[in-house]
Formats: C-alpha cells, sequence, structure tokens
C-alpha cells in the first residue's frame, strides 16, 4: 500500500516552475531518499506534502485520502511529521517540554496520556540525560536529534527529514544514522532531503533526484549513482 | 527505569502559602488601614491586574497591544451605560464591562491580527482611539466632556451599609473597601486563572507559539486559535478592571477612561522593568512602579524622565527584567511552571534522569 502520494504535481512562483509535474509514490514503512542541486525544489516538494503550499495542479494523496487541500494542521494530526533543515526548538521549553507539546497537541491527546512516549522517544534519540535542559542550550547535534524527536513525537505514519544530517562532523553523523536506521528498522516510513549522500545511502532504499522541479531518476541507489543524467546534472561528473 | 513528571517546588508551596496568608491579610486590612492606604492598594492591584494581563499578551502570547485602554474605557462607559440608562447598581454593572470588551475584541481582533509586529502595536492602537473617538459621541453619557455616576446610584450600592456598619466608616470610604475588596479579588483570580492555564498543556502550546510559531503549527499547535483565546480572555478581564476602576472614581470621560498613558504606557513598563513572561514580573514592578511615583510624583515633568530613563535601563542591561535578573542568579521561581522529569528510584526516592551517551559533552 502506498502512504504517501504525488500525481503531477506542480507548485510556480510567478513564472519560475519550482516544481514541474513531479509524480512518485512511497509505501509504507519505505525510506526515500531526495537529491538535487540547490534551488532544485526540494524543500518546496515537501511543502507540498506538509501541506505550507497548496499546489496548482495534481493531487496528494496520503493514507488513501486526497489531502491536497487539507491545511497543514491536518496532516500533522493525520501522521505527517517533520524536520527542519534549520533546527527550530522551543527555545524557552526543556526538551521534555518540547516533545511534550508536539505529542500532546499532535495527537490531540492529554499531556498525561504522552507523559511515557515522550520518555520512550527521547530514548531513541539519545537525550533523555537532557530532558530539563533549555532547547535553547543544545550544540548543534543535540538540536537535530531534538527536531527528530519532536517529529516522532507527533506520532507520524509519513516522517520528513529536511537536512538533518548538514553541518554535523563525521562522528556526529554516524550518530544520527545509526538513530535513523533504528527507527525505520522499526517500520516508520520515510522521506528524506539529504546533501550528506553517504548518509543517505546508508539508509534509503529509493533514491529520487529532482532538478529544477522535475523528476530526473527514481529507483535504488546504486542504479541512480551510476547513471550518466544523474552523474552530470548533480555530480557534475563528465561522463 | 519508571519516570514522572513534576511541576511542584519546595520554594513553589511555600509562595502558595504566603500567597494566600497575604490574601487573607487584604481582606482584614480595611479594619486596621486608613483610608489613603485602601484607595492606594486599590490602584496597585488593578494596575497589577492589567500588567498581568498585558504580560499574558505579550508575554506569553507575543501580542504586543497598545491599545488595551480600549478595553478599559469600553468597560468603563458598559459600565455607566448599565448605571444611567437602565438604572443598574454599579457593582452589579462590572460584568457588562467585560462582555463590552469581549465584544469589541472580536472586530479588533479581526483587524489587528493580520498585522505582524510593530503593525499590530500601531493597529491595535489605532482602534482604541477609534473606540475613544466613538464613545465621546455617546451624548447620554456626557459626549467628549464625560459625566458622573448619579448620587442615588453611589448611595446605595449593593454591600456598602453592611460595611459601613461593620467597620463604622462614611459611606464614602465604605464604597472604597467594597472597591478594594473587589480589585483584590479580581488581581488574586486573575493570577491564579493566568498560573493554571500555564501548567495547563495550553500553557505548553502558548510557549511554543511564542518561541516559535511555524514549528508550533508544523506540530499540530492551531497558533490562530490560541491567540484568538489569549486576546479574547485578555479583553474580558481588561474590561471587568476597566469597569471596577470606574465604579470607584465615579466620574468617566473619554480621554481619561481611554488614555494610553494610564492604561498601557504605565502597564508597559510595569511588565517590562518586572519582567516579561513570568507571573512574578508584574508583581515586582508594580511595586517598583508604585514607590518610583510616590517619591517622584511632586517632580512633575522629571518623574516621566526618570521612568523613561529606567525603562531604557532596564531593557538594555536586564533585557528579562529586575524578576529575570533575580531568579537567574538565585534559581528562584515563585510560580513554577516548568516540567521537569524525573527518576522513580525504588531505592532511594527521586533523582534527575542521569545517563551517559556515546557523546555526552
Amino acid at each position: 500500500m502506498n502512504l504517501v502520494e504525488l500525481q503531477d504535481v506542480s507548485k510556480n512562483f510567478g513564472a519560475l516552475k519550482v516544481t514541474d509535474a513531479v509524480s512518485f509514490a512511497v509505501p509504507k514503512g519505505q525510506a526515500l531518499g531526495i537529491i538535487g542541486p540547490n534551488g532544485a525544489g526540494k524543500s518546496t516538494l515537501f511543502n507540498l506534502i506538509t501541506g505550507n503550499f497548496a499546489p496548482d495542479a495534481g493531487r496528494v494523496t496520503f493514507l488513501g485520502q486526497d489531502v491536497t487541500r487539507r491545511p497543514a494542521m491536518d496532516r500533522v494530526r493525520m501522521g505527517v511529521g517533520r524536520s527542519f533543515q534549520i533546527p527550530q526548538p522551543f527555545e524557552g521549553l526543556t526538551v521534555y517540554e518540547n516533545l511534550a507539546v508536539a505529542a500532546s497537541f499532535g495527537r490531540g491527546r492529554s499531556e498525561a496520556a504522552v507523559t511515557q512516549d515522550c520518555i520512550r522517544i527521547l530514548e531513541d534519540t539519545e537525550l533523555l540525560r537532557l530532558a530539563n535542559t533549555q532547547a535553547g542550550a543544545l550544540s548543534l547535534l543535540d538540536r537535530k536529534r531534538l527536531e527528530l524527536a519532536r517529529a516522532m513525537a507527533t506520532g507520524p505514519e509519513l516522517l520528513l527529514l529536511d537536512e538533518i544530517a548538514g553541518g554535523l562532523t563525521e562522528g556526529e553523523c554516524q550518530a544520527l544514522i545509526a538513530t535513523i536506521k533504528r527507527l525505520h528498522a522499526q517500520g516508520m516510513t520515510i522521506i528524506w532531503i539529504e546533501h550528506v549522500l553517504h548518509a543517505l545511502t546508508a539508509v534509503v532504499e529509493r533514491l529520487l533526484v529532482l532538478d529544477f522541479g522535475r523528476v530526473i531518476g527514481i529507483g535504488a541507489p546504486d542504479a541512480i549513482m551510476a547513471s550518466k543524467e544523474v552523474r552530470e546534472i548533480y555530480l557534475g561528473i563528465e561522463a | 527505569m519508571a519516570y514522572r513528571v513534576v511541576t511542584r517546588t519546595r520554594t513553589g508551596s511555600i509562595a502558595g502559602v504566603a500567597a494566600i496568608v497575604l490574601i487573607i491579610v487584604g481582606f482584614v486590612l480595611p479594619a486596621v488601614a486608613p483610608r489613603d492606604m485602601i484607595q492606594d492598594l486599590f490602584t496597585i492591584l488593578t494596575l497589577l491586574t492589567l500588567a498581568q494581563l498585558w504580560n499574558l499578551l505579550a508575554g506569553y502570547g507575543g501580542l504586543v497591544s497598545v491599545g488595551q485602554q480600549a478595553f478599559v474605557g469600553i468597560g468603563a462607559y458598559a459600565m455607566f451605560a448599565g448605571v444611567i440608562l437602565w438604572g443598574m447598581d454599579p457593582v452589579l454593572a462590572i460584568p457588562l464591562g467585560g462582555l463590552a470588551a469581549l465584544v469589541l475584541a472580536v472586530p479588533t481582533a479581526f483587524f489587528a491580527f493580520r498585522l505582524q509586529g510593530a503593525y499590530f502595536a500601531i493597529g491595535t492602537w489605532v482602534i482604541a482611539e477609534v473606540t475613544r473617538l466613538l464613545v465621546a459621541q455617546w451624548k447620554a453619557l456626557g459626549g467628549g466632556t464625560g459625566t458622573s455616576l448619579p448620587r442615588e446610584a453611589t448611595s446605595d450600592i449593593i454591600g456598602v451599609e453592611a460595611i459601613r456598619s461593620l467597620f463604622g466608616v462614611r459611606e464614602a470610604a465604605a464604597r472604597d473597601i467594597l472597591a478594594y475588596w473587589l480589585a483584590l479579588t479580581l488581581a488574586a483570580l486573575t493570577i491564579a486563572a493566568i498560573y493554571w492555564l500555564l501548567r495547563n498543556r495550553l500553557g505548553l502550546a502558548l510557549a511554543a507559539v511564542r518561541d516559535n510559531t511555524e514549528a508550533a503549527k508544523s506540530v499540530g499547535v492551531d497558533a490562530r486559535r490560541i491567540k484568538w483565546a489569549v486576546f479574547l480572555i485578555a479583553a474580558f478581564v481588561t474590561g471587568l478592571t476597566g469597569a471596577l476602576i470606574y465604579v470607584q472614581t465615579a466620574r468617566i470621560s473619554p480621554d481619561a477612561a481611554f488614555s494610553v498613558t494610564d492604561w498601557t504606557a504605565y502597564v508597559i513598563f510595569i511588565v517590562v522593568i518586572g519582567g516579561i513572561g513570568r507571573l512574578e514580573g508584574p508583581i515586582l514592578g508594580v511595586i517598583v512602579f508604585y514607590v518610583l511615583q510616590s517619591t517622584l510624583a511632586d517632580y512633575g515633568a522629571w518623574y516621566l524622565l526618570t521612568l523613561g530613563l529606567i525603562a531604557i535601563a532596564v531593557m538594555l542591561f536586564a533585557p528579562r527584567g529586575l524578576w529575570g535578573l533575580m531568579s537567574e542568579r538565585t534559581g528562584l521561581h515563585l510560580f513554577p511552571v516548568q516540567r521537569r522529569l524525573l527518576a522513580i528510584d525504588p531505592m532511594s526516592g527521586q533523582q534527575p534522569p542521569k545517563r551517559g551517551g556515546p557523546d555526552d559533552q
């Protein structure tokens, strides 16, 4: 079963086609990586899936329902969780409170009902030791972890990760990959935008290449990385 | 290991008990205190209520309104209308003030919420001025020059007779005591309600919206609805406060009731120097404000200049206000709202969570 499906989705900013008739589907339990040069429209694609942008044409289906016109808030509650490219923690709240607000409002449950879930997610993302720390005082790695943890707290069926490995050192990156791998192994469906290719290929089953808003390739990572077109456009390697 | 979430602290419990004692003392105070002290306390308590509400708006809701005088004024005028036009008891007409402010808050929010930041502030101010100009056309309530509560309405306010015989005071003093008790009740209930709100899950949502509206929306918080709720609640109670202030004053004019200086600028001063975004801030702020006012009131323009300089100094050197400065140094929180995760260790009670990660830093 396809968890999320885009059919001929287009989005224009003025005369600029940022998303150009994009179609793809992600089956439940799969991890899809999205790569492409800066300005290819990757983050816009995310905003179309989360509902922050409405497409000019095409259809977005989530859990078998047409959500094209559904506002972002509804989609969070249906199970679309996202992390931001630049971590956006609630700085005045503690790490635990960041999760509590996401879990409580993302699932429409009382604070007490989500406490144990929040603790489990803190454990999974190795943030438990920082539970009572103010989010504004976290290091970059821990902010990235908090992005991931907070998205998880909303109880997502689909997890959208936007360049979550960017800016981390090699060691930190490995720690984060291990966490994401674990979540995926537990059955989480993931769409992941990333420039750090080895992080992506360590987790995802399929890669999608975006250029000028169009899908120029989708398939197994090995096949994609070997394709002439991708190497030319994305990696800038003369074939 | 099992964990539980705790908000309560020892200081918080002590502060809670102290607050209850203080409220009880406040209620019996008129038995011993002179009339001018009761009047001063009335002013302090109503300013404190207004400051707590503005703090809720700006410090928690991120809504920096410079138009709260609209709700003080409309609340006061609604109370006057109840008394003069419909022959109501002034005290019983106070709820009308809250309702009128609530009704005015709906179109105000509708327009002002389209504006962001400084534009929102100016927008609310403009709406307050427009309301003042409209109310000044209300001839039955004195138009631009204003009017007074009729003698027969103030002479038999509910409860005044009982207070007169209880304390053996004149009617005017008894009216002050009644107004003071109402102000004390309103201030205590306002602080208690805001405190409850902040400890509730709505408090978390408010903080999330204030810290990062986009991120709050992305985790399912309906930022728009929360801002509406906060704005309407603050308007309603501000309207009640306005009505109460003018029950005590018994004389109203559009310029006084819609004064941006008295009902918004001083209130912002109190919140900013006390500490924005904290319940303790306005309490400390109103005390500082009162001390400054009573020591500098005779110096005319110098008084306002001094207030301005102090506000600037606090904003530059203690952006979290005097209370912020104090609680940073001492770690003191009289009204704890932070949730803390504590491990329940079956052997030795509780201890904070400790766990080393592979990349402890």
